[in-house]
C-alpha cells in the first residue's frame, strides 16, 4: 500500500484526464469561469496600464484639481481633458494612475492576509480533525472565541495606537483573526475524510500520520481548500477596506479604500464628484462579485450536490 | 422542544466568558505595546492634532489614578479586569466630564435597533429566497429573478451604501428634496420621544442604512439556504412524504424549510461578527447616531478610551448576540439534547 501512497498525485491527473474526455468537466461551469475571467482582465488591465500610462500622476499634486472624467464637465463647468481620462481629484491625483496603482495593493493585501490565514488553518485544521483529544478542544475553542469577535474593532484599537503602519503590516494583522474561519472548515472536511475508506486502509499499511493527512487527504480536500482561500480573501480585503474607509492606510500612494476615505472627507458626494468615490467602488464591487463567482464554482466542483442543481 | 444538555449549554457560556476576556485582555495589552507612558502619549497626540487639551491636567490625573500606573503591570491588569467587569470604561477624553458608559448607553440601543431589524429582514427573506429557488413548483419567472437580485452579494455594505445614498439621498429628487435623508437617525432639530411623528421620522431615516444591509447580505443567505434544500429533497423521507399525499406548501414548511434552517441558524451565529463590522462601516457613512458613528469620533478625536469602550462593549454585544441564536439553537433542533453535543 506504500505505493498507492506515492501514486496519489498521480492518480488526481488521471482522474482530470479522465474527466476531459466528459462534457461535464465541473471546472468548465460559467461562474468558476465568469469569475477568474473578470480577475484575469482586471490584472492585464493593470499591466497594460503600468506599461502605457504614467503612475506617477497617483501622487498628490501631479495635475490639476478636481478635472471631471472626459465627456463630463464639473460644477464650475470644466471639461474632461483627455490628459486625465477619468479625471483627478482635488489634490491633483489622476483617477486613472490611481487605479492602477490603488487596485493591486488592495487585492494584494488581501491576498497577503489570506495566504497566512489558509496557512495556519491548513495546521490547525488537520491538527484538531487529526489528533483530537484536548489538541481538538483548545482549536475549537479558540475559532469559536476568534469568529465571535467582530475583528474589525480589534484592529481599529491596534491601529488607534500604531496610526501609520504600511500595507504588509495591515494585511500581517488582518490575518490575526484569518485563521480561524479556514480552521473551522478543515477540520469539519477532515473529520469526515478521516473515516472514509482509503484512510482507514492507509492507516492499517502503516502509512506516518504525517503522510496521510498531507498526501492522502491534502490532494482531496484541494477545491474545498480553494473555495476556503477565495472567500478569506474577500474577507481580508474587506477588513482592509474597511479599515481604510475610517482613515487608516498608506497616505501616499493610496489604494482604493484610502481613495474613498479621502472623496468623503471632502464631501465628494455633495460636489457630485462622482468620478472620485464612484469609479473606486465599482471596481472594488467588480472585484468581489468576481471573488463571489470563483468561490461558488469551486463550490460546484468540491461538491457534485450543488451541481445536480442547475 | 428539546432541553438542553449540560455539556451543550456550559460549552456556549464557556465561549461567551472566553470571548468576553480576550476582548478585555486584547484592550488591556495593545495600548501598552506602544512605546511610552500610554496616557501621556495619549494626551501627547490629542495636543498634536487639536492644538490643546482642555483640562489636560485633570484627565492625566484621573487616568493615572484609575490604572494606578505606578503598580505592578499584574495589580493593573486586574483592577482593569475588575472596572470593565463593573462597565466602568473610564472617561471620555474628548468631552472630558461625560464618561465613555454614558455614550456607550446612548448610541448602543440605535445600533442594535439598526442591526436587529436588518437582521430579521434579511435572514427572512434570503431564506425565504432560497427555499423557493430549490422548490420545484416556485415558477419560472421568480427562478430568474432571484439569481438577478443576488449580484450584490459580497459587495461591502459600506460601499452599497454609498451608491444608495448617492442615488437616493442625491440623485433623485422629488420637489427639489432628495427621496431620502443622506444622514442623521432621526430628522435634526427633534428630540428622541415616543411620538407617532418622531417613530416615522426615525423608519424613514432608518430605510437606507437597514437596506445596504439587507440588499447585499441577503443574497449569501438565499445561497446557502439553496444549497441545504437541495441536499434535502434527495431525501427519503422526502419520498415519503410525497407518496402520502401531503400537500405541496405542507412539505415545503415542515420537510424541507424546517430542516434546512437549522444550518442557517449555526451560520447565522458564525457571521454575527461580520455582520457588526460591516454595520459599524455603514453608520460612519450614514453619520447615524450608533455605535459606528461613536467610534469614529473616537478616532477623529484620537479618544482612545472611547474607540476602547465602545469596541470591548460591541464586542461583548456580538458574544451575547451569539450566545442568544446558540441557546434557543435547541429548541428549534430537538436531536441536540439526545446528541448532548
Amino acid at each position: 500500500m506504500a505505493e498507492n501512497t506515492a501514486d496519489t498525485p498521480v492518480a488526481g491527473g488521471t482522474k482530470k484526464a479522465g474527466l476531459l474526455n466528459r462534457f461535464d468537466n465541473p471546472w468548465m461551469n460559467w461562474k468558476f469561469l465568469t469569475g477568474a475571467g473578470i480577475i484575469g482582465l482586471i490584472f492585464f488591465l493593470i499591466f497594460l496600464g503600468n506599461q502605457f500610462w504614467d503612475t506617477e500622476l497617483a501622487l498628490a499634486g501631479a495635475s490639476p484639481l478636481n478635472m471631471p472624467p472626459v465627456g463630463f464637465t464639473n460644477w464650475r463647468n470644466q471639461e474632461g481633458i483627455p490628459e486625465h481620462p477619468l479625471g483627478t481629484e482635488n489634490s491633483g491625483r489622476d483617477m486613472l494612475a490611481l487605479l492602477i496603482v490603488g487596485t493591486p495593493r488592495t487585492i494584494g493585501v488581501g491576498a497577503i492576509a489570506a495566504s497566512v490565514g489558509m496557512g495556519v488553518g491548513i495546521i490547525l485544521g488537520f491538527l484538531a480533525g487529526f489528533v483530537g483529544g484536548w489538541v481538538d478542544d483548545v482549536i475549537r475553542l479558540a475559532t469559536d472565541v476568534t469568529i465571535t469577535i467582530p475583528s474589525l474593532l480589534v484592529l481599529i484599537v491596534i491601529q488607534a495606537v500604531l496610526p501609520r503602519i504600511d500595507l504588509v503590516t495591515m494585511a500581517l494583522l488582518i490575518s490575526m483573526f484569518a485563521w480561524a474561519t479556514p480552521t473551522r472548515y478543515i477540520r469539519a472536511q477532515v473529520l469526515s475524510m478521516r473515516e472514509s475508506g482509503y484512510v482507514q486502509m492507509a492507516r492499517l499499511s502503516g502509512v506516518p500520520t504525517r503522510d496521510i493527512m498531507y498526501r492522502e487527504i491534502m490532494p482531496n480536500l484541494l477545491p474545498y481548500l480553494a473555495a476556503s482561500y477565495i472567500g478569506n480573501m474577500t474577507g481580508a480585503i474587506l477588513s482592509a477596506v474597511g479599515l481604510e474607509l475610517l482613515g487608516f492606510g498608506p497616505q501616499r500612494i493610496p489604494s482604493l479604500g484610502v481613495t474613498i476615505f479621502w472623496s468623503i472627507e471632502a464631501a465628494a458626494l455633495l460636489r457630485n464628484m462622482w468620478w472620485w468615490w464612484g469609479i473606486p467602488t465599482v471596481i472594488l464591487a467588480v472585484v468581489f462579485i468576481a471573488l463571489l463567482l470563483i468561490n461558488l464554482g469551486l463550490d460546484e466542483i468540491a461538491n457534485p450536490r450543488l451541481r445536480k442543481a442547475n | 422542544m428539546g432541553s438542553f444538555s449540560l455539556n451543550y449549554l456550559l460549552r456556549r457560556l464557556l465561549v461567551f466568558f472566553l470571548t468576553v476576556w480576550v476582548a478585555a485582555t486584547l484592550i488591556f495589552i495593545i495600548p501598552r505595546l506602544a512605546p511610552g507612558d500610554p496616557i501621556q502619549a495619549m494626551i501627547a497626540r490629542m495636543t498634536q492634532f487639536e492644538g490643546y487639551v482642555e483640562n489636560a491636567d485633570l484627565i492625566i490625573e484621573a487616568w493615572r489614578k484609575r490604572f494606578g500606573l505606578d503598580d505592578p503591570i499584574h495589580v493593573q491588569y486586574l483592577r482593569f479586569l475588575g472596572n470593565t467587569l463593573r462597565l466602568d470604561l473610564g472617561y471620555s477624553m474628548a468631552n472630558f466630564p461625560a464618561t465613555v458608559y454614558e455614550l456607550v448607553g446612548r448610541a448602543l440601543p440605535w445600533t442594535i435597533g439598526l442591526v436587529g431589524i436588518a437582521t430579521i429582514i434579511f435572514f427572512t427573506v434570503g431564506n425565504l429566497c432560497g427555499a423557493l429557488l430549490a422548490w420545484y413548483r416556485t415558477p419560472r419567472w421568480l427562478k430568474v429573478m432571484i439569481p438577478i437580485s443576488m449580484t450584490f452579494t459580497s459587495v461591502p455594505p459600506a460601499l452599497f451604501s454609498l451608491l444608495l445614498v448617492y442615488i437616493f439621498g442625491f440623485l433623485i429628487k422629488i420637489n427639489e428634496r432628495p427621496l431620502f435623508p443622506q444622514v442623521g437617525a432621526y430628522a435634526r432639530g427633534m428630540t428622541p420621544e415616543f411620538t407617532l411623528e418622531f417613530f416615522s421620522s426615525v423608519l424613514y431615516h432608518g430605510f437606507l442604512p437597514a437596506m445596504s444591509i439587507v440588499l447585499v447580505t441577503f443574497g449569501f443567505w438565499a445561497l446557502g439556504m439553496r444549497g441545504m434544500m437541495v441536499t434535502i429533497e434527495g431525501e427519503d423521507y422526502m419520498i415519503l412524504a410525497q407518496a402520502k399525499g401531503l400537500k405541496p406548501f405542507y412539505v415545503l414548511y415542515r420537510y424541507m424549510i424546517r430542516n434546512a434552517i437549522l444550518p442557517q441558524m449555526t451560520a447565522l451565529a458564525v457571521s454575527i461578527g461580520t455582520l457588526i463590522n460591516g454595520s459599524v462601516l455603514v453608520e460612519i457613512m450614514f453619520v447615524y447616531n450608533g455605535m459606528g458613528s461613536l467610534i469614529y469620533s473616537g478616532i477623529a478625536n484620537q479618544d482612545f478610551g472611547l474607540i476602547q469602550g465602545t469596541s470591548f462593549i460591541l464586542i461583548v454585544t456580538s458574544a451575547l448576540a451569539v450566545l442568544i441564536i446558540d441557546l434557543t439553537y435547541p429548541l428549534i433542533d430537538p436531536r441536540i439534547s439526545l446528541e448532548g453535543r
